[in-house]
């Protein structure tokens, strides 16, 4: 994407000062971040440093403590905002898939726009096919996540979230999980999502591929953005020491 | 005396033996010529203990969901409820309902009347729903959070997440217990017999009392058990073996 087109319009993700504990552990204490329409972002970082954390709490799966955080204007921890919209706009995939074991591929990727969306059975049917399709698993429409491997399933909660037709999508470290073998599928659905312009948020420990993917990367330590750049001055040029020892740990 | 009754009554178990040699029918026969008066009988236990399991089922399950409410003090009255009635004995349980129930119920100006059985059905059913609450709470419990999770965030309310996605799940983790319990339930509704319900064992009573021969006692009682394991051995053997069975994660 191109970083000064994405300047113009106001980000799609916008947070400021996010503070959040648990049982008064600080593990977001300040953090400000925003992503432009179309943009990859890649969050990484040691483990603790609260990349997960708030990834959960940009779709509002937990709560803050301090700061704002906005989705295309929504204020997400507005107790006044409307659920149902910010999840519509916000899809989120999980490094343990959480596919539903008891439905079908196409049971799981039709039930939200079924239910949440109430949109006619044939239309999601479609889309759902179509995704499946897009996720490279045609054939599998019938089988249970228990017969997938981790690497499929991962890939049918992409197509799940996908069906909700969200903004933004969020991956939380969704290759940690997985054999090695399976990682790089995942990763050729997430790049090819990119390259349709669609925003990503990424928590991952694939450094290879944010550097190949992201547009701007945020290194996060202690509940602290320590430092953002574009990928390539990030991969390149560090500045500051904890993310230099981060990646010469890493790369 | 009490010795040679005792020592009397098992010879009365063989056919054609003991009481048969004073003229008098023997044990086997009477007990062939009485097989439909008790089986008629049985039948009121077996439409007891059916109907007990189906209205604590739902009872069960409406307080069981009401342990895990998140209105505090929903929560806390369903907690005591199940804690409460799964440590009253059933038979007293009966008695409130025998001795406080009314004879007929006025609903809208029309008397409805409140048989004898029918308080016995609820009697058995509140011990049983108690522990069907138990069963559901922890059915529920034993399901990842990830579910949960996901479920969020694809837009689902918590309503439909528990009918949609976690009880069809719990189902299967439940089957075991739940019909271990429906055992249970058919082996207390002898009790019905004590409130004044006409059932099998009101059935050999009434038989036996027409005779007033001692060594009947073994024989008759001796067959009703028989009944009773015959209906419940086979429940619980499917039981063991839905419990060995590893619960895939296909439905």
């Amino acid at each position: 994407m191109n970083p000064s087109a994405a300047t113009r319009r106001p980000p799609l993700i916008r947070c400021r000062e996010v503070r959040k504990s648990f049982n008064g552990v600080e593990v977001l204490r300040g953090v400000c971040l925003d992503v432009a329409r179309g943009e990859v972002v890649c969050i990484i970082g040691p483990s603790g440093s609260g990349k997960s954390t708030l990834l959960r709490c940009i779709n509002g799966l937990a709560r803050i403590d301090g700061g704002s955080i906005h989705v295309d204007g929504l204020d997400v921890h507005d107790p006044a905002t409307d659920r149902l919209a910010l999840r519509r706009k916000v899809g989120m995939v999980f490094q343990q898939y959480n596919l539903f074991p008891h439905k079908t591929v196409l049971k799981n990727i039709m039930m939200a726009p079924l239910h949440v969306l109430r949109e006619p059975r044939a239309e999601v049917e479609a889309r759902a096919r179509a995704l499946i399709a897009k996720v490279r698993l045609q054939g599998k429409e019938d089988a249970y996540p228990g017969e997938l491997s981790g690497g499929q399933q991962q890939r049918v909660a992409i197509a799940r979230s996908l069906a909700m037709r969200p903004e933004v999508m969020l991956f939380d470290e969704v290759t940690a999980a997985l054999d090695p073998e399976t990682v790089s599928e995942v990763l050729v659905t997430i790049r090819e999502l990119a390259a349709e312009g669609m925003t990503c948020v990424l928590v991952t420990h694939e450094m290879g591929f944010a550097r190949e993917v992201a547009d701007h990367v945020y290194f996060t330590d202690a509940g602290l953005i320590v430092e953002h750049a574009p990928a390539a001055d990030f991969f390149n040029r560090p500045h500051d020491p904890r993310t230099q020892a981060f990646l010469a740990k890493v790369l | 005396m009490l010795s040679a009754r005792a020592f009397v009554l098992p010879a009365a178990l063989l056919p054609g033996t003991a009481a048969a040699a004073d003229g008098a029918a023997p044990a086997w026969l009477l007990l062939w010529q009485w097989t439909p008066a008790i089986a008629s009988g049985f039948l009121m236990n077996v439409l007891i203990s059916v109907a007990a399991m189906l209205l604590a089922s739902l009872l069960g399950l409406a307080v069981g969901l009401g342990q895990l409410s998140g209105l505090a003090p929903w929560r806390r009255a369903c907690h005591f409820l199940t804690h409460f009635f799964r440590n009253a004995p059933w038979l007293v349980v009966l008695f409130y309902c025998m001795l406080l129930l009314p004879f007929q119920l006025r609903l809208f100006g029309v008397a409805l009347p409140f048989p004898d059985w029918a308080k016995a059905i609820l009697g058995i059913a509140i011990g049983a729903a108690a522990n069907v609450s138990e069963i559901v709470r922890g059915a529920v419990q034993s399901i990842p959070p990830g579910q949960w999770e996901s479920a969020e965030s694809l837009g689902f309310s918590r309503r439909q997440t528990v009918w949609l996605i976690v009880l069809p799940q719990c189902l299967r983790r439940m089957l075991p217990s739940w019909m271990n319990l429906y055992a249970l339930v058919v082996v207390s509704t002898p009790l019905c017999n004590i409130v004044g319900v006409h059932e099998v064992m009101s059935v050999a009573g009434e038989l036996l009392a027409n005779q007033d021969r001692h060594d009947l006692l073994l024989p008759v009682y001796g067959y009703l058990l028989l009944w009773f394991f015959a209906y419940c051995y086979p429940i619980a053997r499917l039981t063991r073996l839905l419990e060995r069975r590893p619960a895939p994660s296909l439905p």
